[in-house]
């Protein structure tokens, strides 16, 4: 039973994940993505990224303080397709926005903060992304948790990218940073403990509690 | 009625069908030219993209061009230019295809569709329909402030005493996009003729509409509403400033502006200011919308400058809508030869 449902829930996982790509692409083929549509497919991956990376990293407080085990079978999905939203994000920048033209990103883009943070954010991704494997697990052992942490100061400096290129109104942004703080915050053993205290007080229904 | 709109006599798909046609396929084949282009990075790429240009180098600023056959789809209506770029008077019956740097013009649905009007929503694509209740009708201009004869006119006045002539000018925007956009107005100097600035007048300041009622936009605490913006008075009296009140021989839709907006060819768009009720000739140089939201980033003059960059990005490029390829963008929009000589002496990168 339980097996059934973790299988359910990721087939969901990768229809979630896969559904804003095949609407980008019919959105194109529609000619529905504005006057401008380098600039929306820039905005659309970069938002699907942010949001993929955010919901993986819920994937461990989730299971860790309210015992849904299923949910962080979900993480790697999440996070690897946040990752390739990333990929076709800086793509789309590099090759269709400024069509591979070496002299004009090195004029253009050089020593502008928003790009270092991106490029950065994307650097730290990409070994996370390279070492999800079962093998890489094994094969890093301790080493492997240290190294995934990454996607904590990833998701921060993806957020701050965006951060850089609000022009005034930084609700939405600042949304995603209140977003990364809070899991961050959960990730602190005394929050931790103080969030558990909390739950058994409140008498979570264990099968919600323990059920793993 | 005794003005006929240009509209009813150069059918819209004069305007339309070539060009809407022409830059959707522009746009895929430039498209497959990028993926193949990844493929074999060229070494000429520079070249190429040089020549796509237009041939920048040797500008020709006269609108002759037009009357060339080949240049335009109706060269047979085409009627010979005037002097200055883009002007044409209210005889010219069928207005060229092309601005006078050989670009095409952006097409209608385009324009109509992907605006920057904050005062609706900050998303481009979704002013037009949050837009269109918008009331533009009664609607007044108050022009005042330190003038011997101020005045308000009703906005079909303003239309019947100053004319209407067609001005093809590309419209550039602070976020690197720009469009080539065939207005409908009267130069603001024919306004401010009228109203006789006093001696001690030495800006106009301009401001929208503020009606968060109909603008919902405006209950945003993020600016300072209303929009203002300003321009030094000879910038105001230059030949090239337009009072717009149409695209496209059409009236303004609420999302260009409408009933009335400023066009300065030669600044970012966000000059421009739409929707406008007030118009004041002051001694003091006035503060934006913009120069009060972030100072450091949008300064009173915002001249088109491809050597001044935007303190977060560069502005040496932009991407005309309809295109693929980047484009250089010109000094002060590809308008130096009319305007470079209000700025002489002017170090413009401290008057950004």
């Amino acid at each position: 039973m339980g097996r059934l449902k973790t299988h359910w829930l990721q087939i969901l996982t990768h229809i979630v994940s896969l559904l804003p790509l095949a609407i980008l692409i019919w959105d194109f083929r529609q000619d529905r993505l504005t006057a401008n549509p380098i600039q929306e497919i820039t905005l659309r991956t970069g938002s699907y990224s942010l949001i993929l990376l955010l919901l993986s990293l819920a994937c461990t407080p989730l299971n860790t303080m309210f015992g849904l085990k299923s949910v962080s079978r979900l993480r790697r999905p999440l996070g690897l397709y946040g990752f390739m939203y990333a990929c076709l994000h800086t793509l789309n920048f590099i090759g269709l926005d400024y069509g591979f033209n070496l002299n004009l990103l090195r004029e253009d883009v050089f020593g502008k903060a928003y790009i270092w943070a991106g490029v950065i954010a994307w650097l730290a991704l990409l070994p996370v992304a390279i070492t999800s494997t079962r093998g890489w697990i094994k094969r890093l052992g301790r080493n492997w948790e240290r190294l995934h942490w990454l996607v904590y100061p990833a998701a921060l400096l993806s957020v701050f990218h965006f951060l850089l290129l609000v022009k005034a109104d930084r609700r939405e942004p600042l949304l995603y940073a209140a977003a990364v703080g809070l899991l961050l915050l959960l990730r602190l053993p005394g929050v931790r403990r103080v969030v558990n205290k909390l739950r058994d007080r409140l008498k979570f229904p264990t099968f919600l509690a323990h059920s793993g | 009625m005794e003005n006929i709109s240009p509209f009813e006599i150069t059918p819209e798909h004069l305007y339309l069908s070539r060009h809407q046609f022409l830059s959707r396929r522009k746009f895929l084949t430039g498209i497959s030219a990028l993926v193949a282009s990844a493929l074999f990075l060229s070494a000429c790429r520079k070249q190429d993209f040089l020549s796509g240009l237009g041939g920048s180098d040797n500008v020709e600023l006269t609108p002759a061009a037009r009357g060339e056959p080949g240049v335009t789809d109706n060269t047979d209506l085409v009627p010979s230019g005037k002097d200055e770029p883009g002007v044409t008077d209210d005889t010219d019956l069928a207005p060229p295809a092309k601005d006078e740097l050989g670009d095409e013009l952006t097409p209608y649905d385009s324009i109509v569709n992907y605006n920057n009007f904050y005062e609706f929503t900050t998303e481009k694509k979704g002013v037009a329909r949050l837009a269109r209740d918008f009331k533009t009708s009664p609607w007044t201009v108050e022009v005042g402030g330190m003038v011997n004869k101020a005045q308000t006119f009703d906005i079909d006045d303003l239309r019947r005493k100053f004319g209407q002539e067609e001005r093809i000018y590309r419209l550039r925007c602070v976020e690197a996009w720009s469009m080539v956009i065939p207005w409908l107005g009267f130069p603001l100097a024919r306004l401010l003729r009228e109203v006789e600035p006093t001696a001690q007048a030495r800006y106009v300041r301009f401001e929208t509409l503020y009606d968060p009622g109909q603008m919902p936009g405006q209950h945003s605490k993020t600016y300072a509403w209303p929009y203002a913006e300003g321009l030094r008075l000879d910038e105001a009296m230059h030949e090239l400033t337009l009072l717009a009140t149409g695209i496209y021989g059409k009236p303004l839709l609420p999302q260009s502006g409408a009933p009335v907006r400023l066009v300065v060819p030669w600044k970012y768009g966000f000059k421009s200011i739409k929707s406008i009720v007030k118009i004041d000739l002051v001694a003091e140089m006035p503060t934006s919308l913009w120069m009060a939201a972030a100072p450091h980033e949008y300064g009173f003059y915002s001249n088109v400058n491809p050597d001044v960059p935007h303190p977060r990005w560069s502005q040496s490029s932009e991407r005309r809508i309809g295109e693929v390829r980047r484009r250089l963008t010109l000094p002060f929009n590809g308008y130096a030869e009319e305007v470079a000589h209000l700025y002489q002496g002017m170090d413009l990168r401290k008057f950004f």
